[in-house]
């Protein structure tokens, strides 16, 4: 499958993005923020970064850039992306995800690993995660904090558009767990037709054992799995 | 003239940093502070001679879709000459 990294003044996850998807024996390219066109590609991601400075807001700005419009038609076609932190930002930004990202509870930056609990498996980013296991995987950011105002949250909860929530190491979802302040300790979503998703921390950075961790490629296997589904049904 | 924008959080959403400041001016001595809300102010400088409806209606606009995040703030717009 062909993947396209966006690369934004101030991505800095992009070669991390490139290097997962290759080492799940995929290839991925660099899409220039500037470029108009995606080219031919399988799906989408946005990685982690500080696209533009974070000046305004996080993503505020990313979300006007060229690239950005020929993401915004891709997944009105019903095309595959994913945003990574700041990637997550600039794609609530653009309206593509519902709610924003805002300062952390406690103005901190953290960076850290932590844990997943994945709330609904039948989507494209979540099929290939084992049930009952929570993932553990890093996050790096001082803007994580999820909010959305209640008639969304109600939303999200009722289509099982919420994806995964921050959690103990035993899966319990409790504020302990809970790193920024996210209401209902919300760590990743997707929209309402499950083509777009978005997550504060780093599958791209939990791919390898020599990170610590790969829980973070159950994440593109999902999506890896769910292209080749596509496929073969457009094959047949 | 100039365009002034004024933007501040919602007050549904956590407001972490204005939660501090209030803290801090409590700290202080400063007493009977109920409330601090930390926000964003925005001025824009506007060629003489422009219309003033036209660019509140462009400003306003921009400030909705741009200089401001609906989902979690809320802004007032002035131009002034």
């Amino acid at each position: 499958m062909n993947f396209a990294v966006l690369q934004f003044p101030a991505s800095n996850c992009d070669q991390d993005c490139v290097h997962a998807v290759r080492v799940l024996g995929h290839e991925a390219r660099l899409v220039w923020h500037k470029d108009t066109s995606l080219g031919v590609v399988d799906a989408v991601i946005v990685p982690g970064g500080f696209s533009y400075g974070d000046h305004l807001r996080c993503g505020a700005i990313a979300r006007f850039s060229p690239v950005m419009q020929a993401v915004k038609q891709f997944a009105d076609n019903g095309g595959m992306v994913l945003g990574i932190c700041n990637g997550f930002q600039i794609l609530c930004e653009a309206g593509l995800l519902p709610g924003a990202l805002i300062r952390n509870r406690d103005l901190q930056f953290r960076c850290e690993q932590v844990f997943l609990k994945t709330d609904n498996f039948c989507t494209a980013f979540t099929s290939k995660i084992p049930a009952a296991k929570p993932l553990m995987i890093p996050i790096a950011h001082g803007e994580g904090c999820y909010f959305a105002d209640a008639e969304t949250l109600a939303k999200l909860k009722a289509n099982r558009q919420i994806l995964w929530q921050y959690c103990d190491a035993n899966g319990a979802v409790t504020e302990a767990a809970n790193p920024n302040g996210s209401v209902l300790n919300i760590a990743g979503i997707a929209n309402d037709r499950f083509n777009v998703a978005g997550l504060m921390p780093h599958p791209d950075r939990a791919s390898e054992a020599l990170l610590g961790t790969t829980d973070g490629r159950f994440i593109f296997e999902s999506m890896i799995a769910a292209l080749q589904a596509k496929s073969v049904a457009k094959a047949a | 003239m100039k365009a002034k924008i004024i933007i501040t959080p919602k007050k549904a959403v956590l407001d972490p940093q204005g939660k501090t400041v209030q803290n801090a001016l409590d700290h202080m001595g400063y007493k009977g502070v109920t409330g601090v809300h930390v926000g964003k102010y925005i001025e824009i400088d506007l060629a003489a001679g422009t219309d003033k409806a036209a660019a509140h209606k462009a400003l306003n606009d921009a400030a909705h879709k741009f200089l401001s995040n609906p989902v979690i703030e809320d802004y007032r717009l002035e131009i002034v000459d």
